[in-house]
């Protein structure tokens, strides 16, 4: 995916990280930086705040006031966003290669200079308690909050990186500052670049904007360990509607466990591979077992490798007519087959042709290179999946066995039913 | 920016066009064929759209559960859909699988089979779908926008996914019959990607410029919208809902009408440049009602809606109505300021190097000055179309389409909406 020779991975003094790759197959260059921040780093209470400061993030420095980034970002001919997941958060521009100075400003400075105006902060509080309600609208989103809910007691994956509505209610200017001033700066972010660049120019260009912000102290380390789960869980939401969801999730290993590739694995055996680009799921597992026979409308399998043990999932629509209960034992005699037999070299060679495919196309854009880069170091090592079809290709039909055996036991998963009542 | 590609046209009167990318790995094919929606009989409506799902569900060669094997045994892609007035054939796949995908398409254009079992399991799958839609407070507000703005006679005030009503009276011989509307002339194929353009033209002419099929091709005309004459308001009430769903707008321009550039820069100002134009700025940024609160110009072969749509707390819908309402005034009223157009201008010509990063970018674009006679020297000459736009043009052109009292308001949302 990542060629190293073409990389520059170097480090500030004041802790930046910065990965750049010269890429001239269009006049575009893609800027990154990322934060160790996300739902993870949240306390009870302040849920959210993550997404909220980062929503912030857009609303002023003293040189880009409120409502310029984008739009000088705009009037360069540039596209940009920022978003928040449970293990970080991401900020990028994607310009023409010439305007990629802009994006390095914007970037330096909001990086340690950001406002939070108390008055954008009051008038920021209700656009997300609007998107939260915007979520609410969709049946399978609320069940989605409940069943993470009831899969975690302790570990902070259990609540929707937007955060409980109570908290966004709750949470204040400070706390807000705080949360930024704690996790915002060069010691716990980095910088990538993908695109048409001249590395030499780029690099004194870093050093100029980013070299001087001050490195704070080292933010808090979550401690936090989800205890073993001992029996199984179960969530029924009944409300108006007209269409059941099923989901269930299973406890299942970080990103840095050596059983990752054997789960990304068994995902693709479920329902294709899905690492960006066409959707291969119609020849998988799952679609076949619970579309073809008519029990569901769509039916998926994910596992998104995460920084502290995440979840292996599965969800879908019950088709009109059929029942939730019918979803379930399909669902689970489907669970049951990849336990007891090898799944057959075939299937496991298609996935990895559709792996290759995928990743071809998802590299065609260096946003996409960049995105890539960047969350995979936000998960411990940019190079983690450098060789990813061969680690892939090295898993056996006997490992995916066993890590289903290991990982799908009942007494190790939650399962959440939507109801329409 | 220039754009050098190859033109072809096949036995058939399919036109191709090819450019070539080494740089990717992958190769986009993209098709149109006349007709979509707009054929629909009224009391079908959804029938297009039903058939060509069902072209990739068996064809005389393959059942659906073979030809998923086969795209995705390669890691490809392949799809048939239809909007209001096209029908689209596309695939991605890795160069190496480039006459795999040909022959599939060629087939499914050629040969589908439209078995019972599977019209079946997708009218199934529809009707789930058209059941989860009457939850979705933007589905509905969409689908009721578009119903009063032209009116059920109109196609383009049809639903063309369906209705809970037509679905399930599609029959195979329905489809069948839809199906002989299919049709090569005026086609446009585009490829793009790691391929040799003589290679593409070769193995298209041998198989796609062979089909001609023994009927004629179909009368895709539609009549041209009623234009609207009073203000109409529709609340659609679903219960258990937190946020309500709005759109407010009118008929916009065709693609092809001469003030489109004037209503595209403007729409651009209104609902898009920064944090979703005036309209982000006033209801998102300022009053803090929306996440999202922007505008949508269509824009097509024919006159669709140019309109403004945002999510909000029910108490706050009528807020966000009068201040929506204010900016179409404004924008009526006044002229944008300097700053505002050079803005616009900016931004639409400065992101077309991103919009074309990729092979699906350039097919798109290749498509777009096909279908509208835009030239083929369009890319160079586009800066001069955006630039040549001035306030007043877009001030007349807002005059034209928006209005602030003659506008179609659709609402759906929970119980406490003021009807």
């Amino acid at each position: 995916m990542v060629s190293h020779d073409v990389v520059n991975d170097y480090k500030l003094d004041n802790g930046l990280q910065v990965l750049l790759k010269p890429v001239h197959t269009a006049p575009v260059v893609s800027n990154w930086v990322w934060y160790r921040v996300g739902g993870r780093n949240e306390q009870i209470g302040k849920t959210g705040i993550s997404h909220w400061v980062e929503h912030m993030m857009f609303k002023g420095t003293p040189n880009f006031p409120k409502g310029r980034i984008m739009l000088e970002i705009n009037r360069n001919g540039g596209v940009l966003n920022g978003f928040t997941s449970q293990d970080y958060t991401a900020y990028f521009e994607t310009l023409p290669a010439d305007r990629l100075d802009l994006g390095l400003r914007i970037e330096s400075d909001r990086m340690a200079n950001s406002l939070f105006d108390p008055d954008e902060v009051t008038s920021e509080r209700t656009v997300i308690i609007s998107e939260r309600e915007g979520h609410e609208n969709n049946p399978a989103w609320a069940l989605n909050e409940e069943v993470k809910a009831t899969a975690f007691h302790v570990h902070p994956y259990g609540h929707m990186v937007i955060g409980w509505k109570d908290d966004l209610h709750n949470i204040t200017r400070d706390d807000l500052y705080n949360h930024y001033k704690m996790y915002y700066g060069p010691h716990n972010a980095v910088l990538v670049i993908v695109g048409d660049i001249d590395v030499d120019r780029v690099r004194d260009r870093i050093e100029e904007l980013f070299g001087s912000i001050p490195a704070g102290p080292p933010p808090p380390s979550v401690t936090l360990r989800e205890p073993t789960q001992q029996s199984e869980r179960r969530v029924l939401m009944r409300k108006p509607g007209q269409t059941g969801y099923f989901q269930a999730v299973y406890h299942a290993c970080e990103a840095s466990h050596s059983d990752v590739f054997t789960l990304l694995m068994l995902e693709s055996v479920f329902s294709g591979a899905s690492f960006g680009g066409s959707s291969t799921h119609r020849s998988a597992r799952l679609y076949r077992a619970l579309v073809e026979t008519e029990i569901g409308v769509d039916a998926s399998a994910s596992y998104h490798p995460s920084i502290d043990p995440g979840t292996f999932n599965f969800d879908g629509t019950v088709r009109h007519g059929h029942t939730l209960a019918e979803f379930e034992a399909a669902l689970d005699s489907e669970i049951e087959r990849v336990k007891e037999e090898l799944v057959s070299p075939a299937e496991l060679e298609k996935v990895i042709k559709q792996t290759r495919a995928q990743l071809a196309y998802s590299m065609e854009r260096v946003s996409n290179q960049a995105r890539w880069m960047g969350w995979l170091e936000m998960l411990g090592d940019w190079r983690r999946f450098d060789n990813l079809v061969d680690n892939l290709a090295a898993v056996t039909a006997e490992d995916i066995r066993q890590a289903a055996r290991k990982y799908l036991r009942s007494s190790n998963r939650t399962v959440g039913w939507f109801e329409p009542a | 920016m220039d754009l050098t590609f190859q033109t072809y046209t096949l036995s058939n009167g399919i036109t191709l066009i090819v450019k070539e990318n080494h740089h990717a790995q992958s190769v986009v094919i993209r098709g149109r064929l006349r007709g979509g929606a707009n054929l629909d009989p009224v009391e079908k409506t959804g029938l297009a759209s039903f058939t060509t799902s069902l072209i990739r569900r068996g064809t005389s060669q393959r059942t659906f559960a073979q030809i998923n094997d086969t795209v995705e045994s390669v890691g490809a892609a392949l799809h048939f859909s239809c909007g209001r007035h096209l029908t689209t054939v596309s695939s991605k796949s890795l160069a190496e699988d480039f006459d795999l995908m040909v022959e599939l398409m060629v087939e499914g254009l050629t040969s589908p089979t439209f078995p019972p079992a599977e019209i079946e399991r997708l009218r199934g799958q529809l009707i789930t779908g058209l059941r989860e839609m009457q939850e979705s407070t933007r589905g509905l507000a969409q689908r009721y926008f578009r119903e009063n703005l032209y009116t059920l006679e109109h196609p383009y005030g049809r639903p063309f996914n369906g209705t809970l009503e037509s679905v399930p009276t599609i029959t195979q011989a329905d489809v069948f019959a839809f199906y002989q509307n299919f049709h090569p002339q005026d086609g446009i194929f585009v490829v793009v990607g790691d391929i040799e353009p003589d290679t593409v033209y070769q193995s298209l002419e041998a198989t796609l410029g062979q089909w001609l099929p023994p009927h004629n091709p179909p009368d895709t005309s539609i009549p041209a919208p009623y234009p609207l004459e009073a203000a109409k308001r529709h609340v659609e009430v679903i219960a258990n809902k937190t946020q309500a769903d709005l759109m407010l707008g009118n008929i916009g321009p065709k693609r092809t009408d001469d003030d489109f550039y004037a209503a595209y820069v403007g729409d651009t100002i209104l609902g898009h440049l920064g944090l979703g134009g005036r309209i982000g700025q006033v209801v998102r940024d300022r009053e803090g009602l929306a996440y999202y609160a922007r505008t949508s110009l269509m824009g097509g072969i024919g006159a669709d809606p140019w309109c403004i749509y945002a999510g909000v707390n029910p108490v706050n819908v009528e807020k966000a109505i009068d201040l929506i309402l204010a900016e179409i005034r404004r924008f009526r009223d006044e002229t944008v300021t300097d700053q505002e157009l050079a803005d616009a201008q900016s931004y639409l010509t400065g992101i077309l190097p991103l919009q074309m990063e990729t092979n699906e970018g350039v097919a798109n674009m290749l498509l777009q000055m096909h279908l509208y006679q835009l030239g083929d020297d369009f890319i160079s000459r586009y800066p001069t179309l955006i630039n040549a736009v001035t306030k007043t043009d877009i001030q007349t052109a807002a005059r034209t389409y928006l209005s602030d009292e003659t506008y179609v308001l659709s609402i759906a949302g929970p119980v406490s909406l003021p009807s």
